[in-house]
């Protein structure tokens, strides 16, 4: 875990003076971050996930999560992240779970967990497009270029070529195809410390860029803003540019964006099954409190939960910079 | 230390402190000129700024368009092309003055 940004970008501050409101919504998403192992060690990531990371949610904690949608019809959308989420042991119980229950099901799936062998059992993942499809789940998959050069640069060597072929095979069973009912959903996010550009003119981009050189479709792009904690944020430190990117988050406040933040109606849970307001308070051990105890989804109650406040930091700012961010993308609208 | 900081880009209002109406006037028409979209996309508007602030080389606009032609979705390529452009207007603007050195050239009798 590394330093929040200093006290001088008090966003709490911000949002009071500019009339934001960020009472919490009816909850209609439960996030969960299923596993830190990964296949990847990308450069942005917030997580710091990586191969070599164990850390996992209980099959107790799998459980609990569906026993929580079956309690709780608002909670319409179940968002799998990690790590891989489909490198979890109970991954594919979860999914199957949900869809039961008749629950969207996201899954912030990598491309590339498909084509290479599981990091700790070196099994074949190769089967996951068909999973997917049969589940009928919703794919939200990081390019984060339509190039090889910046998508290498931030993701691996190498990634961008495998991520091509895992759309391929994506594609090839309807996902990201028009009128297939099966979504595929790209995310954008800048490389460095700078800014997405417009979400509707990249996404334009991408659309005849992948189909003019690759044959590709996708459904959507969403933009995300690079949050400068954990693994971004030491880069940032490293090249001496972090203050600098604190100020540009400042500056770029826009309270239309931060209106419409993901934590007023989703909450976010970790390996072990505690409750933040979203992934970037739980890097960062924001927990949920209730009378100074943090909040598990083995005791949660999400009517109680509307009265809590949603914790914040200067790294909000990252949420609310320019036309917002969020895990779908840009806030500004909603 | 240098001649140019690039802190000091963050200064620039200053010029503002005397004859504040000009520097806002100035201050309009760049922002209806550069960050706008018009007949050209904001895309269009940075990478050409990025190809004259090379051309002028200007350390600060080098810094300041480099990130906003990232952020208007340019890629690296792109970039470079427009660098490219400069330096070969840059390369031509020179060599087409040939032109008056030959007219000199043939006024001499050489």
């Amino acid at each position: 875990m590394t330093a929040l940004p200093t006290a001088a970008h008090d966003f709490a501050a911000t949002l009071a003076a500019r009339g934001v409101d960020l009472s919490r919504r009816t909850c209609r998403t439960l996030q969960v971050n299923l596993t830190k192992l990964c296949n990847q060690a990308c450069l942005h990531c917030h997580v710091d996930s990586s191969p070599k990371r164990t850390e996992h949610l209980s099959r107790e904690g799998v459980e609990r999560c569906l026993e929580l949608l079956r309690l709780n019809p608002m909670l319409e959308v179940l968002d799998l992240t990690g790590g891989a989420p489909e490198l979890h042991a109970d991954f594919r119980e979860l999914v199957r779970g949900a869809r039961a229950l008749d629950r969207t099901v996201i899954v912030r799936h990598n491309l590339t967990v498909t084509l290479d062998p599981h990091p700790t059992s070196g099994a074949s993942m190769e089967d996951l497009p068909e999973f997917f499809a049969e589940q009928r789940v919703q794919l939200v998959s990081s390019l984060p270029f339509y190039e090889q050069y910046f998508t290498d640069k931030q993701r691996g060597r190498g990634v961008f070529g495998k991520s091509l072929e895992s759309m391929r095979r994506l594609n090839a069973l309807g996902f990201g195809i028009q009128g297939s009912g099966l979504e595929l959903i790209l995310v954008y996010n800048p490389v460095g410390a700078f800014l997405p550009a417009s979400q509707e003119a990249l996404e334009a981009d991408y659309r005849a860029k992948l189909r003019a050189a690759h044959g590709l479709e996708f459904t959507q792009l969403f933009t995300i803003t690079n949050m400068p904690i954990n693994r971004f944020a030491e880069d940032l430190r490293r090249r001496g540019t972090y203050e600098s990117y604190i100020q540009k988050l400042v500056s770029a406040f826009n309270p239309v964006a931060a209106s419409n933040v993901m934590c007023r109606d989703l909450i976010s849970v970790d390996w072990r099954g505690q409750i933040y307001d979203c992934d970037f308070n739980q890097m960062l051990e924001l927990e949920v409190e209730d009378a100074g105890t943090a909040l598990t989804i083995f005791d949660l109650d999400l009517e109680r939960l509307r009265e809590l406040p949603i914790k914040t930091e200067a790294h909000c700012f990252g949420c609310t910079a320019g036309a917002g961010s969020s895990c779908g993308g840009t806030t500004e609208t909603p | 230390m240098s001649y140019y900081e690039p802190q000091d880009l963050k200064n620039f209002p200053k010029v503002g402190n005397f004859k504040p109406d000009l520097w806002e006037k100035f201050m309009a028409y760049y922002q209806a000129a550069t960050g706008e979209e018009g007949a050209l996309s904001k895309r269009e508007k940075a990478l050409i700024a990025l190809a004259i602030a090379h051309s002028k080389q200007c350390p600060y606009c080098i810094d300041s368009y480099t990130t906003t032609c990232l952020e208007a979705g340019a890629s690296p390529d792109q970039m470079t092309e427009a660098v490219h452009v400069a330096a070969a207007m840059d390369a031509g603007i020179t060599l087409v003055h040939g032109v008056q050195m030959h007219n000199h050239l043939e006024g001499l009798g050489a």
